[in-house]
């Protein structure tokens, strides 16, 4: 493999699975840590219908109507889900249960009806992404890494994802604090004065931005996983908040780049001649990490906790 | 966007397979989609109040993996075509495991429930993409149509394929209906149901497997991604109308039957539909009539509810102000009506009419307005302040009270 195919191919569809991981991972955390973790995976399902529709009145697969489409339905979403759960007075897991996977089936039919009519958008890339169709075609050797003109020429998912990471970090950073006392004690937080509505919305909405941004390069099941085991395999790991963001944000990365790895190069190296779906094998990564982290973890996991102290 | 392209033989195609004049093949299907949809709403109403719901989402991605495995199995044991039954054993086996995964790894770990399940069904289902994508890389057999369980499809579904899937959803429904009485004690009130010595966790499994059954049985017909729809929507929808279980299964069981039947149907007359995506949008119709236009839940009712004792209450209020002496132009609807009905005259000032009936209301604005002041937290909730008679809705010992500080209060008048 040359430099110029490595760069071409290789580098920019891994580092755009790592960085939709690393922003996954992030924003795991807050869900992981407030008990929300399927709202994640209703927003991620229902911001189907919000892309197909924007992608169908814009005719074009520009970053910024699906982006909006994507919040307007995350954010309808979330009315909906907080709506049928106190009207119906009905535990909020059924809720979302109702209205995810209708906006889901909703998009489904938009997407095979649009399809049907020659419209470069299936709900086989909606569910495992096309992370093979993120091509940096300008270098032609390292030099492409430092040359702006090239730079600028990286693929649109890249350069979204790499914005909404920067962006949300800083967020993050900056409302670290509060952030964190509405996840360790969010009655506490109320009573502060810090706006419980204001923190949740926002939260949606960047869940929304990040699904949408992710999803058209690994698809909606790599966001779930994404959300959930990182964050999750590093809350048994750590009790402190900061390690536990770091170590979610590292294991996410981590993840995405050696998941690709497997999924993609390595076969070839191997001259195999195939090669297997990238989003799937980090998902399934992912999973294994949590699972060893379940059994082995030194102070949470199943194993330690049977020797300490029996249940 | 869809409904103006399709022209009027889509409709009379759709009416052809609901009565059964589609051929044979398309009769099975068609009765085997509606007792799947039948199943689904009854098992799915238990889950659904033993607080499970999202369990069934997990048990559905979750069946990829052990499709695929089966097929993968299949194809080394030489059986060329598909086998719909190793399939199905597959995908029960693993959706077993991510059930009893969910359920383990949330007791015996720190992590809630709702991490667990979304890490499980993103790990499996995960798993199972890269299973597919390994088999479409096979030089033989290629992927044999295991991509339309995935969102469902009915189209091509052979007699024995939907004989296999009413069987199945017919045993889980009579299972859940044998269990009625079990599983109502441990919805409702599974301590109570743990002091009578009953074995509440294997009657969890025993919920948990039905919806395994279910899911399996509907692979092929709503798919896996959509499964948890169909065991979610019909008993909420249900929900809507009635807080007794045996109303909320029989019409839970309607929900989920007709949405099987017309989403089945529909998809049939519409190339290019997914059945599992129209089966979901059939049942969300239900759900949000049943959103709307319940009685007592629904949204017109509240609205209603929330209008009625706004009127009321303004009609209190102006009689009872005028019966004070301070008499409020009698402007608004209230107002308009309450001269038409003789009861105040242009003026505002109360009739002799108007008189009698507003004494009483008076006293009893008087009475609510001293209960909240003596003591606002012996009001029972979801009494309507203001409105309501008091002596029939204030506790005994409230109005006791009430009495005592009126009849001083009389008398230092």
């Amino acid at each position: 493999m040359t430099a110029a195919t490595f760069l071409q191919l290789d580098f920019p569809a891994g580092l755009t699975a790592v960085l939709a991981c690393s922003l996954c991972a992030m924003l795991g955390n807050f869900l992981v840590l407030r008990r929300q973790t399927l709202v994640g995976d209703a927003i991620s399902h229902a911001v189907l219908p919000g892309i197909v529709l924007a992608f169908l009145l814009s005719g074009t697969r520009a970053t910024g109507p699906m982006l909006l489409g994507a919040m307007a339905a995350g954010g309808i979403a979330a009315i909906l889900i907080e709506t049928v759960r106190r009207l119906g007075r009905i535990e909020a897991g059924a809720s979302m249960g109702v209205v995810f996977t209708l906006m889901f089936a909703l998009g489904v039919v938009l997407l095979e009806q649009g399809a049907a009519r020659g419209v470069d958008l299936d709900a086989d890339c909606v569910l495992y992404g096309q992370l093979e169709d993120v091509l940096w075609l300008a270098p032609a050797g390292w030099s492409a890494l430092l040359d702006p003109a090239a730079l600028a020429d990286l693929p649109r998912e890249l350069l979204t994802l790499a914005a909404l990471n920067l962006g949300i970090g800083l967020l993050i950073a900056a409302f670290w604090s509060p952030l964190k006392l509405t996840c360790f004690d969010p009655a506490l937080a109320t009573a502060m004065g810090l706006p419980a509505g204001v923190i949740q919305y926002g939260l949606v909405l960047a869940l929304a931005l990040a699904a949408v941004a992710s999803f058209e390069a690994v698809g909606s099941i790599l966001v779930v996983a994404m959300l959930a085991c990182p964050a999750a395999t590093a809350r048994l790991l750590t009790d402190r908040y900061d390690r536990q963001f770091w170590l979610s944000l590292g294991l996410g990365a981590g993840c995405g780049a050696l998941g690709y790895a497997l999924a993609g190069p390595l076969p070839l190296l191997l001259g195999l001649g195939w090669s297997l779906n990238a989003a799937g094998m980090i998902a399934s990564l992912s999973g294994l990490m949590l699972g060893l982290a379940v059994l082995l973890a030194p102070r949470y996991g199943m194993l330690a906790r049977r020797r300490g102290h029996p249940a | 966007m869809s409904m103006e392209v399709w022209p009027l033989d889509v409709w009379l195609r759709v009416a052809e397979i609901l009565t059964f004049r589609a051929g044979h093949n398309a009769a099975v299907v068609l009765a085997g989609a509606t007792l799947l949809g039948i199943a689904a709403g009854v098992v799915g109403t238990f889950t659904f109040l033993r607080g499970r719901a999202l369990v069934s989402d997990a048990l559905g991605h979750a069946t990829l993996p052990g499709v695929v495995l089966a097929f993968l199995l299949g194809s080394a044991l030489g059986l060329t075509t598909r086998n719909l039954p190793l399939l199905l054993a597959g995908a029960a086996l693993t959706g077993s495991l991510a059930v009893w995964l969910v359920q383990q790894v949330s007791r015996h770990t720190r992590l809630a429930e709702d991490a667990v399940i979304a890490g499980v069904l993103g790990g499996f289902f995960g798993l199972g993409v890269v299973l597919l994508s390994l088999v479409q890389s096979l030089p033989t057999g290629g992927q044999a149509g295991l991509g339309t369980f995935i969102l469902g499809q009915t189209a091509g579904m052979t007699r024995g394929e939907a004989w296999t899937m009413a069987v199945l959803a017919g045993g889980a429904a009579l299972a859940a209906l044998a269990l009625y009485k079990e599983f109502r004690l441990v919805c409702f009130d599974p301590d109570f149901a743990r002091g009578l010595g009953w074995p509440v966790a294997l009657l969890d499994l025993g919920m948990l497997a039905l919806a395994v059954v279910v899911t399996v049985a509907g692979l092929q017909t709503v798919g896996l991604v959509l499964v948890v729809a169909f065991l979610v929507i019909p008993p909420v929808a249900a929900r809507f109308w009635s807080d007794r279980l045996d109303r909320m299964l029989w019409l839970a069981a309607c929900f989920g039957g007709a949405s099987g039947a017309l989403g089945t149907a529909l998809s049939g007359a519409v190339p290019d539909l997914p059945t599992g995506a129209v089966i979901v949008l059939v049942a969300g119709v239900f759900f949000l009539v049943s959103l709307l236009l319940a009685p007592g839940r629904g949204v017109l009712a509240a609205l209603a509810r929330q209008l009625g004792l706004r009127l009321r209450l303004t009609r209190v209020t102006l009689l009872a102000g005028a019966v004070r002496g301070r008499p409020l132009p009698p402007r608004g609807v209230v107002g308009h009506w309450l001269r038409l009905r003789g009861l105040l005259d242009a003026s505002g000032r109360l009739t002799p009419h108007g008189r009698a009936v507003a004494e009483p209301l008076e006293r009893n604005l008087r009475r609510w307005e001293l209960a909240l002041r003596l003591d606002p937290h012996a009001v029972p909730d979801g009494t309507r302040w203001g409105v309501d008679p008091a002596e029939r809705v204030l506790p005994a010992g409230l109005l006791a009270r009430l009495d005592a500080v009126g009849d001083s209060a009389e008398a230092a008048r």
